[in-house]
């Protein structure tokens, strides 16, 4: 099976085009947003007020990059742990957002909400910071900067490596992949 | 924090070996910079093993990618993962040395300050409760101990949250023994899945009391990865759970695969008679530690 190319925006096409497993490079602009960021979106969302950014078919990556040296796009720049996001990421969904980007399982609300309104949940290799922040073109913060490595950034990205994890058919990586190797060390070493 | 400089007879202080805040500050700085972008000779030989080992095509794919990680780290001097960590220091500190200028602690913490200052690290430290980022990466955690000798003994980690989060801790029953003791950390494992960067060291302290068991599970993470443990009982133990939590099926940042953790580590010490305490300590695999001897 290859690789997939997809850019961002993703639209319900591209989105019905995902399975659980099939390997990605994401090319376009995503918002790096994590846990404070989050709770000050869903704030907004509760008061109706509008959004820094237009959410509209985005992908969010969950990041806190480390500071950019001088000269440097962006410092290290892996994924963060997304279940903390999961109690946001349903009012998120439901606004438009396509596409998240982290590492590790997300709550049955998410899982529902990702098959209800057409989005996707890839994970990216966690602790490769130093290599994934090569695929990271441009990086400008565009909300929170009182929220230093927290803040809202636009990112642009040129084959950013991802797995889908969770797809629009309810498909779960981590569950497939768990059951497919169980007991598969004793054999194995 | 107490001053030694100030505190001891002045008879005794013509034998103490007298260490300036500055000189610690310094070697932690430098600790801390160095450990961020490169990744220990244990870890990336465990990695490497693990890449050769591992039958799943996405968990080999992903150990792969972690090990050119550590080339672009080190290279680049970029850091090897953006959550740099807490600081967590075990001081060692000889009964023959004294301290000059500011406390121990003081030092530790300015050390850490310059550390993730200049070395453009992230800072990682907030307020609990209004989650303000404190701005410079202190408090460093920093646990002390006394040896003999007029030297100090500085071991650091930077710890990671993903891993840190995934740590757990239970008042056992004694009667539970070690059987109890590996099923609870196998379901820990269990219950961590992919969260906390598999493949993991794991830490188990057993005994001690509640906060004793969860500082020895952190001590034992510094133990070298592939070094045995010196109490072959533990050790046995150690095999037994690593095998049982391989066999999982987590796999490589979980999605799937038989390298699950890279080595447990476990440290007892003795408790109450009532209590068997015991403290699993995830850490991931970006596993940093280095330690300096002043």
């Amino acid at each position: 099976m290859g690789i997939k190319k997809i850019t961002t925006p993703l639209t319900d096409n591209a989105i019905l085009g995902l399975k659980t497993g099939d390997e990605v490079l994401i090319s376009g602009l995503i918002y790096a947003a994590r846990d404070q960021a989050h709770f000050r979106l869903v704030n907004l969302i509760e008061k109706n007020n509008p959004l820094p950014f237009d959410i509209q078919g985005q992908v969010i990556y969950y990041v806190g990059p480390t500071p950019e040296k001088p000269g440097d796009v962006i410092g290290s720049a892996g994924p963060t742990t997304s279940y903390r996001m999961d109690k946001y990421a349903p009012a998120l969904i439901k606004l438009g957002l396509k596409g998240m980007i982290g590492k590790g399982k997300r709550s049955g609300e998410v899982k529902d909400a990702i098959k209800k309104y057409k989005a996707v949940y890839f994970g990216a290799i966690g602790g490769a910071g130093a290599l994934i922040s090569k695929t990271i073109k441009s990086s400008r913060i565009i909300a929170y900067e009182d929220l230093l490595s927290e803040a809202v950034r636009e990112l642009i990205v040129e084959d950013f490596p991802a797995i889908v994890v969770n797809d629009v058919y309810g498909g779960d990586l981590y569950e497939e992949g768990r059951r497919k190797y169980e007991n598969k060390y004793a054999i194995a070493v | 924090m107490y001053n030694v400089y100030n505190a001891k007879p002045k008879e005794n202080i013509l034998l103490m070996r007298f260490i300036t805040s500055d000189e610690i500050s310094n070697a932690v700085k430098n600790l801390i910079i160095n450990s961020s972008i490169s990744l220990p000779e244990d870890t990336y030989k465990s990695l490497k093993w693990a890449f050769e080992k591992e039958i799943s095509e996405s968990g080999k794919t992903v150990l792969g990618q972690i090990l050119l990680n550590a080339e672009v780290a080190r290279l680049e001097k970029k850091p090897l993962c953006q959550d740099t960590g807490l600081a967590v220091f075990f001081v060692e500190i000889g009964m023959d040395v004294a301290f000059k200028d500011k406390n121990l602690t003081d030092a530790i913490n300015e050390g850490t300050r310059l550390g993730y200052a200049e070395g453009f690290l992230r800072k990682s430290t907030c307020d609990p409760l209004t989650r303000k980022n404190i701005g410079d990466n202190t408090p460093a955690i920093i646990h002390y101990e006394f040896a003999g000798g007029d030297k100090l003994r500085i071991m650091y980690a930077a710890k990671g949250g993903g891993s840190e989060n995934m740590s757990g801790i239970k008042m056992m029953r004694p009667s539970d023994g070690k059987d109890g003791i590996m099923d609870f950390v196998v379901q820990i494992m269990q219950a961590a899945g992919p969260n906390p960067c598999p493949p993991n060291i794991i830490g188990v302290g057993i005994g001690g009391n509640f906060e004793r068991s969860a500082v020895l599970a952190k001590k034992s993470l510094f133990r070298k990865l592939g070094e045995r443990n010196s109490d072959p009982e533990l050790g046995e133990m150690e095999k037994v759970i690593l095998d049982r939590i391989n066999n999982i099926g987590t796999g490589p940042m979980g999605f799937g695969g038989i390298c699950t953790a890279l080595g447990v580590h476990i440290i007892k010490e003795p408790c109450h008679i009532a209590s068997l305490p015991v403290a699993v300590n995830i850490e991931c695999h970006s596993h940093r530690h280095a330690e300096i001897t002043i």
